[in-house]
């Protein structure tokens, strides 16, 4: 059950070390039906470190879950496609992988915790049948025992009595299905975690419960982690690095520090930090961003958050926005872009 | 489990009398009387009121009803033809075995045509698989029984010469009866599954299992259609009444001797008992059937097994 047997078994997607674990290049992603087309995700850049945690942050759309649903390849058959890109898992572009190994990596490698809990779990199986099955895909070898053994080891892991294994989804509350799909997720100790906005469906008091457990596993397992979110707290809690999503582009990204204490920030940014409540300052109301994302199926030609940036220029509405440089710090805004246009730009 | 059976088959027995309550008083309302119609009309007035009196038929309605539901179900007394002035219970008896056999024979073939080719249609949505039985499906389910027993008689008997066109004596003479029954709700049940496959597939849990890294077919297997089967279930349970009816039209077209083509030639004589008789036999079969849907969807479904048993200690 070793880190050293899994890569024997998939010696292809052995690391290096120092090298990325999940490198995310000019990713496009459009979901395609007869009547239109969405831009969902549109080119972005993204690079996981080694046993670090990425923050991927925005509102609802920005195309956060997209992204994550790529790297295991499960986007909607129907719909889905990835137009180009690499997305290198261990320096392995998984687009161009098959689908068996897919299924290798999926649950083994890296694996997912999913946004909803009420609806992640199937009603019919059992929570210890459920988080068994993904044990016996990945370690066919295991006996029965084995698998129990496994199986209650992950749900103490994660703070449930392992004599509750034989109950159903249904007999958990929300906090407690949520912490079983994180069990499912862990149960093969992945390199890679992709955690969807595990919180978001939780109420406030399990939610810090449920996220002071997803840090305490991943510093524990050594797991590098994606973590979706729309709660800047979380970042701040959680990630070593921050991106920035907004309408498919990572509009500004960095390291925590880069985020929350640098000077300059993207106006989109800056706009997420002023629709939190602050309580040592005494603001009677919050400052929301006005206005809407745009149409994903009929995006703007210059820069994508032109219609509601109180900055706004008129070159931001003509030109898609170069990045600007300041070391780890990344912003994709004609505000800054003149310094270091030739270098950046959106590819 | 087991408390849940016994608690189902209790609350058969209210099904049971309430269908026997209904059929017996709407039979009651109807104009005309047994010794009317047993005696004939030759016979002078004074002689069919004794009769009559004699039956029983004058009591008040509710002493005739309990009279009745105690007969029938200590004596399996349903009462004496008028026609055939034999009893009800054994003149039907054989009728009504080859008509659940037809009903049965139909649900199976249904089930067996359509569950699969909806499986199989929802896994590979818009393709040929899929596309093609779906046309004929919807093409199917608007054609009655009838037609289809029309051409089959045509094609099979008239054209062919491969199978008996009337009578019921061998396995042969089922086949083209059940199948003509069978199709149209074999093309429900083939819609019904792909819709209700589809909306499986779509769910998220089906998505945490691709991400377990399930294998396709499993997941299809073992997290998909165990959730999709169980409304199903429920239609095929349902198919049953749409099948008993179109026995009934069998029977005649195919001159099948059933209990469908037994009660439909003795309303003509306002043959009470056998009609009475007939008709809660039928009754009764479906309940039973829909006992039996009943058990499979606890046994399927852990959220409804919960509301009959304790499950916390």
């Amino acid at each position: 059950m070793s880190k050293h047997d899994k890569t024997m078994k998939t010696p292809e997607f052995q690391g290096v070390e120092g090298a990325p674990i999940l490198d995310i290049r000019n990713l496009r992603v459009v979901y395609q039906t007869d009547l239109e087309t969405v831009e969902a995700v549109n080119g972005i850049d993204l690079t996981i470190e080694r046993g670090k945690t990425f923050g991927l942050v925005g509102e609802t759309g920005a195309g956060k879950t997209t992204t994550a649903l790529s790297v295991l390849r499960l986007l909607p058959a129907n719909t889905g496609r990835i137009l180009s890109g690499e997305i290198l898992f261990n320096g392995k572009n998984v687009l161009e992988l098959d689908e068996t190994l897919m299924q290798a990596i999926r649950g083994n490698l890296v694996s997912m915790v999913f946004q909803d809990p009420m609806s992640a779990l199937n009603p019919v199986y059992t929570v210890g049948e459920q988080i068994a099955e993904a044990i016996r895909l990945h370690n066919p070898d295991l006996t029965k025992e084995q698998v129990e053994d496994r199986v209650d080891e992950m749900l103490k892991l994660v703070g449930i009595m392992p004599s509750r294994k034989t109950e159903y989804p249904h007999q958990f509350s929300g906090g407690m299905k949520q912490r079983v799909v994180i069990a499912m997720a862990l149960c093969c100790e992945p390199e890679l975690l992709i955690a969807d906005e595990p919180t978001t469906a939780l109420d406030v008091t399990i939610q810090a419960q449920v996220l002071a457990m997803i840090r305490e596993l991943r510093d524990r397992l050594g797991t590098s982690m994606l973590m979706i979110t729309h709660d800047l707290g979380i970042v701040a809690q959680t990630c070593d690095a921050v991106g920035v999503m907004y309408a498919g582009e990572i509009v500004e990204s960095g390291t925590a520090e880069d985020i929350f204490l640098a000077e300059k920030h993207h106006p989109y940014t800056v706009g997420l930090f002023d629709s939190i409540p602050n309580l040592s300052s005494r603001t009677s109301r919050l400052k929301p961003i006005p206005g809407l994302m745009p149409d994903p199926t009929d995006l703007p030609k210059g820069c994508v958050f032109a219609e509601r940036c109180a900055s706004c220029m008129e070159i931001c509405r003509q030109e898609h926005p170069g990045v600007y440089t300041e070391g780890t710090h990344k912003i994709c805004c004609h505000l800054f872009a003149a310094p270091s246009e030739k270098e950046g730009g959106a590819k | 489990m087991y408390k849940f059976v016994i608690k189902r088959i209790l609350f058969l027995i209210p099904t049971i009398l309430g269908v026997t309550l209904i059929i017996y008083a709407v039979m009651n309302i109807t104009p005309g009387n047994p010794g009317q119609a047993i005696l004939g009309t030759g016979v002078s007035q004074e002689d069919i009121d004794a009769y009559n009196e004699k039956l029983g038929y004058n009591d008040p309605f509710l002493q005739k009803y309990v009279r009745y539901v105690k007969n029938m179900i200590f004596d399996q007394d349903f009462g004496i033809s008028y026609v055939t002035k034999q009893d009800a219970f054994t003149e039907i008896l054989p009728r009504y075995l080859i008509t659940l056999k037809l009903a049965f024979l139909g649900v199976f073939l249904s089930a067996i045509i359509g569950i699969p080719l909806g499986i199989k249609a929802a896994v590979e949505q818009y393709k040929l698989w899929d596309t093609i039985p779906s046309i004929i499906a919807f093409l199917l389910a608007a054609v009655p029984a009838f037609v289809l027993g029309l051409v089959m008689l045509f094609v099979f008997c008239g054209w062919l010469n491969v199978l008996p066109s009337y009578g019921i004596g061998s396995f042969k003479h089922y086949i083209m009866p059940a199948l003509a029954i069978a199709i149209p709700p074999a093309a429900q049940n083939f819609r019904f599954t792909k819709s209700s496959m589809l909306e499986s597939i779509r769910q998220d849990y089906v998505r945490t299992a691709r991400a377990k890294g399930v294998p396709e077919k499993q997941v299809i297997w073992k997290h998909v259609l165990k959730n999709a089967l169980l409304p199903v279930i429920t239609q095929v349970g349902l198919s049953l009444g749409t099948l008993i009816c179109g026995a009934v039209v069998a029977e005649e077209m195919f001159s099948i001797p059933g209990v469908g083509s037994l009660i439909v030639e003795r309303i003509n004589y306002k043959d009470e008992p056998v009609i009475i008789a007939g008709t809660i036999l039928i009754a009764i079969c479906f309940t039973l059937v829909m006992l039996i849907v009943d058990v499979a969807y606890a046994y399927v479904d852990p959220r409804i097994r919960a509301k009959y048993t304790k499950s916390r200690k």
